[in-house]
């Protein structure tokens, strides 16, 4: 009894001062003196590592879009680290695509000092993660998120993906005009906050057209039978079928259209942006129609490295979330630098005042409402590639 | 015409995914909620065998029966047995088969990564007929005949096999099934490899069907499977079989005359609308109140 006593007491001391430690050691707030170097721009010289936090989908619904952004944040943190003046402790946290591991993803970076925060990948979870960051007044740069209403939440934070309602009108008047569409079909998911954004600029685009949308079929984001619903579209025998679904859906919904005969174009949101839907629809993705903020044929140099260096690096072809993440680390050194300073307030100046940067995604500025702006392109799948739809 | 093609042959996959489930629970009255991953985990090793090994899907689907058979024993060894003598054991088996699930998945995303994956385009006949303006693939006859194929065989196998005989056995009383001198471990043990078998089969199937195999493909199945089973009958197997066809059937005719967002509406509507006028289920006996 008195052994087992003693045992107890001694291993709850030890307990406490491990908790103490932890205490002491995480309280600080990121005004860091060490973080304000000397010099500016490309001369920027900081001393201390500058800590930057990226909470990504890395597990669960969302997991193959954060694992190609931590490809990109990781190979850009490389990049630039191999480069003189300023190095980045990046750290990548799982939020598991579920909003409340998202705060709590969030709440870790800001008590640990990180000067900036990265993500997180879907919007469902940054409008719960990203107002934890504003309040404590540290910048956050969205990389992926599309919805509306983002960068409302606050002056902290910014964004680098384009929205679907800059992307979409686009491709939706550039498909209309191509193909010549008079009767249309809109499938889309409807239980999923992006996609569900996304069929609505998409058919608030289609209402501003001459082109009549016959019929609306809403399927669910786990669904991968589309036969039925494919069936249903085809009885009103429309000239192109419009569909705000994710890649998960693309896949089978485009190979099954094909499979029962309907060979008309079908246009994609953002989601079926990635170089899986040829590589896995094969053939049935010939023709698919693709409004994206990235081209991988892109030809400007910044693009060229980026897909050479990415090959060589993962074995892979980069997606759009690759390379926007690539970007974000990208601009987040450019603000830096602009300052020379990985100050929280500072990198939050430093983001705000991007004009016109050369980027993977093109010449890249901030606005006013804190949103990239930048040429969206609209790409159709032809020979297995993504080419530009002119 | 088409819309009755394609509800037979989704539904045929239902059917076969919850007749395995339906077994377990017919014969050991315990609900397997690891059987859903089993489905997923066949499908991506199946996936794997044809890529791989460049094995042809004729010889792959056998192979991820016994695999999948395998799994039935790991799940009865790690998630129930120990759990068997205890008063609580429906429940704590319940609740261990749904971390043996978890622990499944996380395997197979640790193998695979989180990307959807599919069979090679060409590791199955892609050719197409034409049955009165109906597309029906070979595939699609394939599953149906498969699938049928299967459950006609294991309800032989019940009704006139030794096996089958102790599974009766057990499920009528185990206790009074030992003292008869059944090995009423090995039937059991050999109920899930069978449950198993049948649920990976079902996994491929599907992912041959639909052109894609996600991590949570055996979730999206799980609760169709358990509406199957309960509209049913539970425990029942012809019941686990027309109940599929049915809920099959029922979700391609909501999108077709009720509109696509009613899919799932009608379809689990049609189950409540059947426990009330039957509330055993289609084939389901009525239980009488033990003790």
């Amino acid at each position: 009894m008195r052994t087992s006593l003693f045992t107890m007491s001694a291993a709850a001391g030890a307990l406490a001062l491990t908790l103490t430690a932890c205490g002491s050691d995480g309280g600080s707030d990121g005004s860091n003196a060490a973080l304000v170097g000397e010099g500016s721009g490309d001369s920027c010289v900081i001393d201390a590592e500058v800590p930057v936090g990226a909470a990504l989908s890395l597990t669960g619904a969302a997991a193959s879009y954060g694992e190609s952004q931590r490809n990109g944040l990781e190979l850009a943190a490389k990049e630039l680290n191999a480069k003189d003046g300023v190095t980045y402790d990046l750290t990548v946290e799982d939020d598991q695509t579920d909003p409340k591991q998202g705060i709590s993803v969030f709440e870790g970076f800001v008590n640990d000092g990180a000067s900036v925060i990265i993500g997180p990948t879907l919007s469902n979870t940054a409008f719960q993660a990203q107002p934890i960051a504003q309040e404590e007044s540290v910048p956050v740069l969205a990389i992926s998120n599309t919805a509306d209403g983002i960068t409302e939440q606050g002056d902290y934070i910014f964004r680098d993906s384009l929205t679907e309602s800059q992307v979409i009108p686009q491709t939706v008047t550039t498909a209309i005009e191509e193909y010549d569409l008079e009767d249309v079909v809109v499938m889309y998911s409807n239980d999923d906050a992006f996609t569900e954004s996304g069929y609505e600029v998409m058919s608030s685009a289609l209402e501003d057209s001459d082109t009549e949308v016959t019929d609306t079929l809403t399927f669910s984001t786990t669904d991968t039978d589309f036969r039925a619903l494919l069936t249903e579209a085809k009885t009103s025998n429309p000239d192109a079928i419009f569909v705000s679904g994710l890649i998960e859906a693309a896949i089978p919904l485009v190979t099954q259209a094909r499979e029962l005969g309907i060979d008309v174009p079908i246009i994609g949101g953002n989601g079926f942006n990635n170089p899986q839907l040829m590589a896995d629809a094969g053939e049935a993705a010939e023709g698919v129609v693709v409004g994206a903020a990235w081209n991988s044929a892109s030809d400007n140099p910044q693009n060229a490295d980026f897909l050479e260096a990415y090959e060589k690096e993962y074995d892979s072809q980069p997606d759009q979330f690759a390379a926007q993440a690539y970007t974000g680390m990208m601009l987040i050194d450019s603000a830096v630098r602009s300052g020379c300073s990985a100050e929280r307030d500072a990198i939050k100046e430093g983001l705000g005042s991007i004009s016109e940067v050369e980027s993977v995604l093109g010449t890249i500025s901030i606005n006013e409402d804190r949103d990239a702006e930048h040429e969206a392109v609209v790409q159709v799948v032809k020979d297995g590639e993504f080419t530009v739809l002119k | 015409m088409q819309q009755l093609l394609l509800g037979l042959s989704i539904g045929s996959i239902y059917a076969l995914f919850a007749i395995g489930f339906t077994l377990v629970f017919g014969v050991l009255d315990r609900l397997n909620l690891a059987h859903p991953s089993v489905f997923a985990v066949s499908a991506f090793i199946g996936i794997e065998l044809v890529e791989v090994a460049g094995l042809s899907i004729w010889l792959t689907l056998p192979i991820v029966a016994a695999v999948g058979g395998v799994l039935g024993v790991v799940i009865e060894r790690v998630a129930f047995r120990p759990l068997k003598n205890r008063p609580d054991a429906h429940f704590a088996g319940l609740i261990s088969s749904i971390a043996l699930a978890g622990m499944f998945i996380a395997l197979l995303q640790w193998r695979y990564g989180p990307n959807t994956r599919r069979f090679p385009a060409e590791s199955f006949p892609t050719t197409t007929y034409s049955i009165l303006g109906a597309q029906v693939t070979v595939l699609q006859v394939a599953i149906l005949l498969i699938s049928v194929l299967l459950m006609v065989a294991l309800t032989l196998l019940v009704a006139r096999s030794r096996l089958g005989r102790g599974m009766r056995a057990i499920a009528e009383n185990p206790t009074a099934a030992k003292v008869l001198g059944i090995n009423v471990d090995r039937v059991t043990v050999t109920t899930f490899a069978i449950s198993s078998a049948l649920g990976a089969v079902a996994g491929a199937l599907f992912a041959m069907n639909v052109n894609s195999a996600q991590l949570g493909m055996g979730t999206a199945i799980e609760l169709k499977g358990l509406a199957v089973i309960i509209v049913g009958g539970m425990g029942s197997l012809p019941g686990a079989l027309v109940g599929g066809l049915l809920l099959g059937l029922a979700e391609v005719f909501a999108v077709q005359y009720v509109g696509s967002s009613w899919r799932d509406l009608v379809a689990f509507g049609l189950l409540f609308l059947i426990l009330l006028v039957r509330p055993q289920g289609l084939f389901g006996a009525r239980k009488v109140r033990e003790v």
